[in-house]
């Protein structure tokens, strides 16, 4: 058949805009000052992630990717920050939590780099991103590691029932 | 299969096809709803514009694109442009994932009646879905006017709270069919009623295997796309408009379309998870020539959503609105719980038989 256009070449393509979309998205996350502006920029990083994830061919990572970070997770960031109504910038001046947030970001990111670096990529020695592919390694292989996690998450959803019930027994609204 | 001209031009046109109809269907659901309300209501109605009043949806059109384009003097401008367009896209792409027929043959070549035929359409269906609640939320928040505000909170956590009903009804249909893939799924459910002879597996419509599934999908249907008894975003009496209070002209009709779409996405999954589809009892048996067993396909499919989205105006203006309480209720109390135990007994009789 005439290949109108080289699979790789839109592959790649589809890897530069993704790309390319996260890191601006991220950038505005972090510089932008209205927190809605930043939590919408997020949500951005989290589209271009999971497009990255479809260029590698992982196609059940992309779609939980979209269902659960930008679908539920951010959904909550949203709805407290909103309700916060945050408008202000509290440190308009550089101080020193910050400045040291800052330079243990830049710590990480050169670790990250220097860790990564030498790594191939892997996207042709990963296995298939199907479901059952997944499903299989999830409860065969990983079950362990799957149960606690999940154990935590249940940890986590009781205590934050405990923490946010009322003491004297009534129902909160 | 390797990207040549022939399947870009093929993708192309299905991407133009699918696009006109489901813009189409808006101006036809509106005329329709405002016609089936007057007639619930003991009113007239709409009838001036044209006979019967057809040519309706034209004026309001007109009316649309002539209005003033305003914007709030405190609202956040880019976001509050950006709203409507966030409320409208994510249905669109939904309707990419729809199988609306059975393929066609077209030049010796297998034409599948789809868009992406992924092999996790469902999930990416549930997924994309969810993100039109980003658009009323951020719409009610730039509008920096507290009835909007407040309009999109509730939405959001409204459709947050339908959302797991949503998916875990769709989770048990997910154990029967065996299959993410909303093509296959059609596939399964070739049998009106019965077992296939070969496999011994459930073969006919879902709705007869997963009856409680399609009383929870539809329910959790009717909060995801904002409806009646569901629309307390936009709750008159409490909060004037909801989250497009300070929405005029083509921005509030964008608003409208996504809402319209959204339900047409809606009644495409209920029609392809619990109704078989394209299979229509005795079609398959009249042994008809591959494009007209598609064409044929496609109009019992266009029946069933049709039947739906006439379902989803009845209910609007049959039932009164929940309070915002009962609605929270009904969602964490009654249908995630129902949904969970439908899972549950779901699982239990699939890993047994």
């Amino acid at each position: 058949m005439d290949a109108l256009i080289d699979p790789t070449l839109l592959t790649r393509i589809a890897f530069y805009f993704f790309s390319a979309l996260s890191i601006v998205a991220a950038l505005f996350v972090v510089v932008h000052r209205n927190p809605i502006v930043s939590a919408v920029a997020l949500v951005m990083t989290f589209l271009g992630v999971a497009g990255l994830y479809l260029t590698l061919g992982a196609t059940f990572l992309t779609a939980v990717q979209i269902l659960v970070y930008a679908g539920a997770i951010m959904v909550l960031f949203l709805f407290v920050i909103m309700l916060l109504n945050l408008e202000k910038d509290p440190f308009e001046e550089p101080h020193v939590p910050r400045l040291l947030g800052a330079g243990l970001a830049i710590a990480l990111l050169f670790g990250l780099v220097a860790v990564l670096g030498g790594t191939v990529a892997v996207g042709t020695s990963i296995r298939s991103g199907s479901a059952e592919e997944i499903g299989k390694i999830f409860f065969g292989e990983y079950i362990f590691p799957f149960e606690m996690a999940s154990l935590l998450l249940l940890v986590a959803m009781i205590g934050v029932i405990v923490v946010a019930r009322r003491s004297d027994g009534k129902e909160a609204l | 299969m390797s990207p040549d001209i022939a399947y870009f031009a093929a993708t192309l046109a299905k991407i133009v096809a699918i696009f006109l109809l489901s813009v189409h269907v808006v101006p036809i659901m509106v005329i329709l709803e405002r016609r089936i309300s007057a007639w619930v209501q003991f009113r007239i109605g709409p009838n001036r514009v044209g006979p019967l009043g057809l040519f309706q949806p034209l004026a309001d059109l007109v009316k649309f694109l002539g209005k003033e384009d305003f914007v709030p003097a405190q609202a956040n401008k880019v976001l509050f442009w950006a709203a409507p367009a966030l409320t409208c896209l994510p249905p669109f792409l939904v309707m990419t994932l729809i199988p609306f027929a059975p393929p066609f043959e077209v030049m010796g070549r297998e034409l599948p009646a789809v868009i992406v035929d992924s092999s996790i359409g469902i999930i990416l269906a549930l997924a994309l879905s969810s993100l039109t609640v980003y658009g009323i939320a951020i719409g009610g928040w730039s509008s920096n006017s507290k009835y909007s505000l407040l309009g999109g909170l509730r939405s959001s956590a409204q459709m947050i709270s339908y959302e797991l009903a949503l998916g875990l009804s769709v989770l048990a249909v997910i154990c029967v069919s065996g299959t993410l893939n909303l093509s296959d799924m059609i596939t399964r459910q070739t049998a009106f009623f019965g077992f296939d002879d070969a496999t011994g597996n459930w073969a006919g419509w879902n709705i007869f295997s997963q009856p409680v599934a399609f009383l929870v999908f539809l329910v959790a249907s009717y909060a995801e796309t904002n409806r009646l008894p569901f629309d307390l975003p936009e709750a008159e009496s409490e909060l004037v408009g909801g989250y497009h209070t300070e929405y005029s002209a083509t921005k509030f009709s964008l608003f409208f379309m996504g809402e319209y779409i959204g339900m047409l996405g809606m009644a495409c999954l209920i029609v392809i998870l619990f109704l078989g589809g394209w299979h229509l009892p005795g079609v398959a048996a009249l042994d008809l020539s591959p494009n007209v067993f598609a064409l044929v396909g496609l109009l019992v499919f266009m029946a069933k959503v049709g039947f739906f989205l006439l379902l989803f105006i009845q209910v609007r203006w049959t039932l009164p609105r929940f309070r915002y309480d009962q609605l929270m209720q009904v969602g964490w109390k009654v249908l995630l719980p129902i949904a969970l135990a439908n899972i549950l007994v779901t699982g239990f009789v699939v890993a047994w038989s």
